[in-house]
């Protein structure tokens, strides 16, 4: 499934949608940076409530597929702007972190 | 052997919001290069980890990124307050971020775990009061 499909799906929404054929391929879960770094894998979506720019540079470098803001969490628009600039999607969940994960598990 | 292809940063100690800006010219460089993703994706995280840790605990440094045939080596030099007791800095889940820190989301205590776990060899050199020099090799 790409990110663009998955922004269509219910309670999602695309904040900055740079790369919208990436494949997507698994999910990680978590806020603190240097976990994601450690344990996230390429190709990952990316769950967390983390919303500061810092997290646009971690998602660069761990080369997820994109990251979901959970429970509506929003992005200042400066850090909308590094998103696009760095090429990193961002879609944002109304639900909780478990249910947009268990979301994610009936679709891919 | 041929030189090495050479690069050099100043990693800014103030601009918090910045910082990782080596770490993804390093990234861009690698991709140029050819160099295999998953490669690209250990040599960059273990730099960026370096590299906000120089922000965040020594007022920034410089990095440098040496590319050979067969290796690549990332050296980041700092002279922030030096590292006491490396072997307890080196322990999953040990910081000293503050909470200001910590409310971005650093201060797991995981980023020096994740350079060792990333790279094939990594020295630390520290002198508390002068600074540290981190160096870091990943085989090709
Ligand atoms: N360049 C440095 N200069 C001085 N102290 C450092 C330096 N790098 C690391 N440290 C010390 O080592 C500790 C552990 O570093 P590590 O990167 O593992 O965790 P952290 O930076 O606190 O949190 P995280 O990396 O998970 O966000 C730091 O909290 C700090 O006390
Ligand atoms: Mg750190």
């Amino acid at each position: 499934m790409t990110v663009e499909q998955l922004a269509q799906c219910d309670g999602m929404c695309a904040l900055a949608c740079p790369a919208p054929e990436r494949e997507i391929c698994g999910v990680y879960i978590g806020d603190l940076l240097s976990w994601v770094m450690g344990r996230a894998e390429a190709d990952n979506v990316w769950i967390t409530i983390m919303s500061n720019v810092n997290i646009i540079a971690v998602a660069a470098l761990a080369d997820t597929a994109c990251i979901i803001l959970a429970e509506g969490v929003t992005l200042e628009p400066s850090v909308l702007e590094t998103a696009m600039a760095k090429e990193i999607n961002v879609l944002q969940s109304a639900k909780p972190i478990y249910e947009t994960a268990l979301l994610l598990h009936e679709l891919c | 052997m041929s030189e090495p292809l050479k690069f050099q940063y100043e990693v800014d100690g103030d601009n918090f919001t910045s910082a990782g800006q080596a770490s993804v010219q390093v990234k861009k460089v690698l991709r140029r290069l050819g160099l295999d993703p998953e490669t690209i994706r250990r040599v960059s995280i273990a730099m960026y980890e370096g590299e906000i840790n120089m922000v965040i605990h020594a007022g920034g440094g410089e990095a440098e990124v040496l590319i050979y045939e067969d290796s690549i080596e990332i050296i980041l030099r700092d002279k922030g307050p030096g590292i006491a007791d490396i072997d307890q800095a080196m322990q999953e889940g040990f910081s000293t971020a503050p909470d200001n820190i910590r409310s971005l989301g650093f201060g797991a205590g995981m980023g020096l775990p994740n350079m060792k776990r990333y790279t094939d060899d990594m020295q630390i050199e520290s002198t508390v009061g002068v600074g540290t020099t981190i160096t870091m090799r990943v085989n090709l």
